[in-house]
């Protein structure tokens, strides 16, 4: 994990430790609520979980946090795009969709936030739309069989919303 | 029991409610009909009605939001239950010409009909649709027919009557006898006889125990659990309750995909409405029996759909399988007895107590009773959701039910079950579906996903998608499984390459064999089935794809040529102008030709030509 | 027949079997084995690595494989250890861990002791069918610290280390990351072990079965030394020692080889030879004094014994809020490392400051911690310039091509050799405090106690990592909570702090069973009865020594006479106690 950190504050994590009922089993649920404050999950927020929970250390909420492919350990996106590639997208053609997303944001072999924090891409197993395949889902709006070309406009417009 | 809540009365009034509606306007509020713009669609529909009693006989007007039909590639979806109308991809645009044509004037929108893909005909009457004509709907008989955020809409059409009979009655053992006779099988893979696992849960009784229901529906493919959870929550809920009481629980947890926020929040309304209302919780309908429910969100893990695996990620542990024995049904959640079932075995719970065993088993096969969705998808026409009896061919559903091919293409495979099914092919279409004939010829029910694969789909490349696949979501704990998939994979990846040896085959099959053998926990055991249904099946492939250096379907990059014929090309240059790496040289007029190194095979310039004079090989 | 009576078939073999824990426990016991990697006897059982696999039909006929491990033996099943097709996943399991592997064996500290190279050559494994490891894809070794190096190329992802640090030490300071063929087994997001909150136990590379967990070897560093001809290489060997060595030439556990260690280790060149136990003695005569003095003088209670430097660092690390309740007296080592700093310069012309070279053999990887430690220096010099484990002292006999079983035993050097049965017993969990117990009933009474045996405090096994005894002093009450591990430790910790605690003298040692079952020493974890020996064979020189008490130690009363006045004095301070330091500065507790 390289590049900067997020300043954690803990009283917000222990806020949420709180509020989740600070057992180990709410652990997930947990991480989920943090990265949605920080968009991921901040190193010291995970090494303050593992110390302060019984039962739990660093390298164990490490271990859930790595497991889960929910879970970032680098900052997403504003806007978190998620590219379904399931059995239903692939076959209705998601790579040349994914592609483009790639080519329009300019992310490269392995990178997969812009520059300017604005989008993040992740493909997924399934979002469970298949009927509407290939599928593309941007923060919780789903967008329903899309194509190259589509998908260029949809990017497109949210960043001329952004650039307003 | 003494029970405090007449649940027959409760019927009464909910279905009055719903006459006092009026006339009703169901339209699909979906994940997909979402998607496609229905919320603007309700909303247009809302301010057309809002005066509907001074323009017809009708002295009010309710648009309802429902859960989802299956039929999402139609979307939006309206229905005019009244009229037995379905409108399909509704947009907000066709409202007006519905409300002015239609409800005000009774004459139906054409052109907004279903087209039947075969007879090109629309097609009026819900009942006539092929899509839905041919189903018989158990677990989602309410999904896409009531108010989904609505308790009372499922107290009309018998929520919650089936519980309230069962505590009536109190007799657990009677309960379990019941799902035991009706022949249910689990629906989210492995098959096995949901009465025997509550009967082996219930031997615990006494203690803490657990009823967990699996919605971690991870089978790309497959969106039925889903539809349930959107469309029918209390349903799942009474299911669980019935599970409950039947074994001795008093509390249970739903585990659902991360990926299904809709579902997540359409269940904790429900859950939170029953128990206001006593239908859950403590003390339920003032019995002794109560059942605390939780959700527990998952975070995107498929193994975790494994029970096991799933009880280590309720815990907040990494979702690691644990060897069995100890089944969950003695040692599972907390070290406590827990029934585990997925969602659509628990939504068929409460139908088969309300109408009896025996009604359940008079559907379906010998060995398999009931019915059974399917998530139809791929190159099929009509893809959606669907649930027929047990034994229902695959020809029925693809064909009869699908609409058969898209744009006219031929039919080559059929995945089924997801990456730990195998793909079927044309000699398999009039195979019964029921988890027996499916295990023999090498693929299985699964959670019920169906990808339907024309002839344009490269079986090795699906191979090597699925394993990639796996190889992803495999949990990384047991050595066949981890390591094995991950040389499954390179030995594939390197036959899509064109890179393949005739010995890589064997040492393909003989390694998928023993992960299959050797691994812990059902992802390992089943990961080589895609890859060892289409060495069986499609072998012909694989050979082409390694002597040959051919894909046959013209899939893999690395193995196909574009080419110009030159006898076609008139050299007009078009070719060369869409080519984005400028492979493609030649002089105006004059045929043009493609240099093979700088080529990457993206097909811009095969689908730009004119002249149809680009071929690929 | 009798009702428990039960026997199943292996093949074909009817074999008895009663409350053994799992099907491989019954197929070991009937003299029969299959390979395992990630079962350990003293672990929960983990069913990952499938080698132990085996065939079993049902008496209803149903036929399946599963991990030996992890079944329940069953009345009546027909049990296949060798079929061909437990045989075939056994041996594609080798191929793909080699796959995966970095397959340097001959210049790995684990080559003749690696399981995954026994089994590789038992099932002929001799090619490999898919493409292996490259250099490229090769993860960076972490060695930056003083006790343990992690290989993870050599790693099959058996679990064991994992399960050893959460289940023994409650600690978790290893931990899977990432899934599938990515996953990992690290510290705290790929950290290194001297920058997470490591104890240095060991317990992780005591029970890893290949060389992805080994011990940082100081043996060529010592060899240099000894060659020195400036130098003058004294060495001490700690109580456990004696009774473990052994298993390396073929010995059985348990049997006493203090003799044939003082002679090979002359033989390998220390100028003088000492025995740890009799600074475990003197550590008694200070310890018990400390004691009594906390107990008469309403001084800080609990005390904490301060022997284990896996405790002391855990303390530090954990709760420096209570670093009051550690005695402050110096390990058994350390007394020794700096009393021989201090006087053989004074006796012996020979010696000097500069020349004098302290060697530890140890039970124990974090002895090479300890030995670090900034307030175990004089003048800028370690007290103890090395540690070998027993392991380290093993290969340098075999290296120095010494027959140790046939060695003529010798005796150790004087003054500061000769030792009680209550030194020897500080190598199991519980000897510490029966030593400090039998010396502290004098101090408190004047007599000695009427009972040597405590037997209450004995004990090594997996059930035994609690044990509470109370003494009854003449009308003192004194009681002794005895842990090994630091699961155990926490626990009694957090008695203290919640109010329940109610012993008054706390002794801890990290690893289970205590230093007889440390990390240093030789590779046991797959037989649970080896510490038991162990234990024993330091009981039984207890049983037999002509002195059991160290108070009684005559080198000890000369010691005090000649050197140090008295225990507790002054000059006790000075060089047998210790200060400790709050060590949350890089430990994940100095987030806040």
């Amino acid at each position: 994990m390289t590049g900067s950190q997020t300043k954690v504050d803990f009283s917000k994590i222990d806020e949420i430790i709180t509020q989740c009922g600070g057992k180990k089993s709410n652990l997930i649920a947990i991480l989920q609520k943090v990265q949605e404050v920080y968009r991921y999950l901040p190193e010291d927020a995970m090494i303050y979980i593992g110390t302060k929970m019984e039962g739990l250390s660093p390298a164990t909420v490490f271990g859930v946090a790595t497991f889960y492919a929910q879970f970032s350990l680098d900052p997403k996106g504003k806007y978190e795009i998620r590219c379904c590639d399931g059995t239903a997208c692939h076959v209705r053609g998601s790579m040349p969709v994914l592609n483009a997303i790639r080519a329009r944001l300019d992310l490269k072999d392995g990178k997969f936030t812009t520059d300017d924090g604005l989008f993040s891409l992740e493909t997924v197993s399934c979002l469970g739309a298949c009927g509407l395949a290939p599928v593309v889902m941007i923060n919780d709006k789903v967008y329903p069989q899309m194509t190259s070309d589509a998908i260029k406009v949809v990017l497109d417009t949210i960043l001329q919303e952004e650039n307003k | 029991m003494e029970l405090n809540i007449d649940i027959q009365k409760e019927q009464q009034r909910a279905q009055d409610e719903i006459k006092a509606q009026g006339f009703r306007v169901l339209v699909c509020g979906g994940t997909g009909c979402v998607a496609n713009g229905s919320l603007k669609v309700m909303e247009k529909f809302r301010e057309l009605g809002a005066n509907v009693e001074k323009l017809t006989s009708h002295d009010k007007m309710t648009v309802i939001p429902t859960g989802c039909h299956g039929f999402c590639e139609q979307g939006v979806l309206v229905i005019l239950p009244e009229y037995h109308t379905t409108y399909v991809k509704v947009k907000v645009e066709d409202v007006e010409e519905i409300f002015n044509s239609h409800i005000l004037g009774g004459e139906p929108v054409e052109r907004l009909l279903y087209t039947d893909p075969a007879t090109k005909q629309h097609v009026k009457k819900n009942d006539d649709i092929n899509f839905y004509a041919k189903q018989t709907r158990t677990a989602l008989e309410n999904c896409g027919k009531i108010n989904a955020e609505s308790l009372d809409e499922a107290i009309a059409v018998h929520g919650y009557e089936a519980l309230a009979n069962i505590l009536k009655e109190n007799n657990p053992d009677a309960v379990i006898q019941e799902i035991l006779d009706s022949g249910l099988k689990g629906r989210g893979g492995a098959g096995f006889p949901t009465g025997l696992k509550w009967k082996f849960t219930a031997a615990n009784r006494g203690g803490k125990s657990y009823v967990v229901c699996n919605g971690d529906e991870g089978d790309p493919g497959a969106f039925m659990d889903r539809s349930v959870m959107e469309g029918d929550p209390h349903k799942l809920l009474e299911g669980m309750a019935i599970a409950a009481f039947a074994i001795g629980a008093d509390e249970g947890y739903i585990y659902v995909r991360a990926e299904y926020p809709l579902a997540i929040k359409r269940l904790r309304k429900a859950i939170a409405d029953a128990e206001e209302r006593h239908y859950l919780g403590k003390n339920i309908f003032g019995t002794e029996f109560s059942f605390e429910l939780h959700i527990k969100e998952g975070a995107g893990a498929f193994v975790c759909g494994e029970e096991s695996a799933l009880i280590a990620s309720i815990e907040g542990e990494r979702g690691m399988p644990r060897p069995k024995p100890p089944f969950p049904a003695n040692k599972g959640l907390f070290q406590r007895p827990t029934l585990i079932n997925n969602v659509e075995t628990l939504a068929n719970v409460p139908v088969i107590m309300r109408k009896g065993a025996k009604w359940f088993a008079s559907m379906g096969t010998e060995t398999a009773k009931g019915t059974k969705t399917f998530a139809l998808t791929g190159e099929v026409n009509n893809t959606g959701l669907i649930e027929v009896p047990m034994g229902t061919t695959l020809r029925e559903i693809i064909f009869d039910i699908g609409g058969g091919i898209r744009n006219g293409k031929k039919f080559k495979a059929v995945q089924i079950g997801g990456p730990s099914g195998g793909c079927l092919t044309e000699e398999h279409l009039d195979l019964p579906m029921d988890y027996d004939s499916l295990a023999k010829a090498g693929a299985m029910v699964g959670s019920g996903g169906l990808v339907v694969m024309a002839e344009d789909t490269c079986m090795v490349e699906v191979a090597r998608f699925f394993m990639n696949f796996t190889k992803n979501e495999s949990c990384g704990k047991c050595v066949p499984c981890r390591e094995g998939t991950k040389n499954m994979l390179k030995i594939l990846e390197k036959i899509v390459r064109g890179k393949g040896e005739l010995s890589d085959l064997e040492v393909l099959e003989d390694l998928a064999n023993t992960v299959k053998d050797g691994s812990l926990c059902g992802l390992g055991k089943t990961a080589p089935n895609p890859v060892l249904s289409t060495l069986k099946y499609f072998k012909d492939e694989y050979i082409a794809h390694i002597v040959d250096k051919k894909c046959p379907a013209g899939v893999c990059t690395a193995l196909k040529t574009i080419k110009i014929e030159e006898d076609k090309c008139r050299g007009c240059t078009k070719c060369a102008r869409t080519c984005p790496v400028g492979a493609i040289s030649g002089t105006v007029k004059q045929p043009h030709h493609i240099d093979q190194a700088k080529c990457i095979k993206c097909e811009a310039c095969l689908s730009n030509c004119p002249f149809k004079a680009i071929v690929k090989e | 027949m009798s009702e428990d009576k039960k026997t199943l078939f292996i093949e074909g073999k009817e074999v008895e079997f009663t409350d053994e824990p799992n099907l491989l426990e019954v197929i070991r016991k009937a003299g029969m084995n299959v390979p395992t990697f990630c079962y350990r006897p003293d672990l929960t059982q983990f069913g990952a690595c499938r080698m132990c696999v085996v065939e079993v039909e049902y008496p209803n006929g149903r036929v399946m494989v599963n991990s030996s491990c992890t079944m329940p033996p069953e009345a009546g099943i027909k049990v296949k250890i060798n079929s061909q097709r437990v045989r075939k996943i056994r041996k594609t399991v080798l191929e793909l861990l080699l796959t995966n592997h970095d397959r340097e064996c001959t210049t790995c500290d684990k080559s003749g002791q690696c399981e995954l190279q026994q089994y590789s050559e038992e099932y002929g494994v001799r090619k490999l069918k898919y493409p292996t490891l490259t250099k490229e894809e090769m993860m960076e070794i972490d060695d930056k610290n003083p006790s343990l190096v992690r290989d993870p190329n050599k790693c099959i992802l058996c679990g064991a280390c994992v399960r050893a640090c959460s289940e023994f030490q409650g600690h978790s300071v290893l931990g899977f990351a990432n899934r599938g063929s990515r996953t990992v087994v690290q510290p705290m997001n790929g950290r290194l072990l001297a920058e997470v909150d490591c104890v240095f136990c060991g317990q992780c590379q005591a029970v890893c079965p290949t060389g992805a967990l080994t011990i940082k070897s100081d043996v060529d560093k010592v060899w240099d030394e000894i060659n020195n001809k400036e130098k003058k290489v004294v060495v001490q060997i700690a109580p456990s020692v004696r009774v473990a060595i052994g298993e390396m030439f073929g010995l059985k556990p348990g049997e006493n080889t203090i003799g044939k260690i003082y002679a090979a280790l002359r033989r390998i060149g220390f100028d003088l030879v000492f025995d740890t136990n009799f600074s475990a003695d003197l550590t008694i005569t200070e310890e018990a004094t400390e004691f009594v003095d906390r107990l008469t003088n309403k001084g800080l209670l609990p005390m904490f014994t301060s022997c284990c430097p896996a405790w002391v660092r855990y303390m530090e690390t954990q709760h420096p809020d209570m670093l009051g309740h550690l005695s402050s007296c110096k390990s058994p080592e350390g007394m020794m490392s700096s009393v021989l700093k201090d006087l053989l310069p004074k006796h012996n012309e020979e010696y000097t400051e500069d020349n004098t070279v302290v060697v530890s053999i140890m039970p124990c990887t974090a002895k090479k911690y300890e030995a670090k430690r900034s307030q175990l220096r004089r003048n800028g010099k370690f007290d103890t310039d090395y540690v070998l484990t027993t392991k380290e002292f093993g290969r340098m006999i075999k290296e120095a091509g010494i027959d140790f079983e046939n060695l003529e035993p010798e005796q150790a050097d004087s003054p500061f050799g000769g030792y009680t049965g209550a030194g020897t017993i500080f190598g199991a969990s519980g000897g510490v405090a029966e030593a400090a117990a039998r010396t502290a009933y004098y101090y408190v009474t004047g007599e000695n106690i009427p009972e040597t045996d405590i037997k209450g405090m004995r004990g090594v096994d997996k059930n035994s990592r609690s044990k509470t005894v109370e003494l009854d002093i003449k009308g003192t009450h004194v009681v002794v909570r005895v842990v090994s591990t630091l699961k155990e430790a926490e626990k009694a910790i957090q008695e203290i702090k919640n109010g329940t605690a109610n012993f008054q003298l706390l002794e801890v040692m990290a690893c289970p069973g205590g230093c007889i079952n440390g990390g240093g020493q030789p590779f046991s974890c797959n037989d649970i009865t080896i510490k038991e020996q162990r234990a024993e064979g330091l009981y039984k020189e207890d049983r037999e020594l002509p002195v059991r008490l160290s108070h009684e130690n005559p080198d000890i009363i000369r010691f005090y006479k000649e050197e140090y006045e008295k225990p507790g004095s002054h000059k006790s301070h000075e060089y047998l106690h210790t200060t400790y330091a709050d060590m949350r500065k890089g430990s994940y507790k100095d987030l806040k």
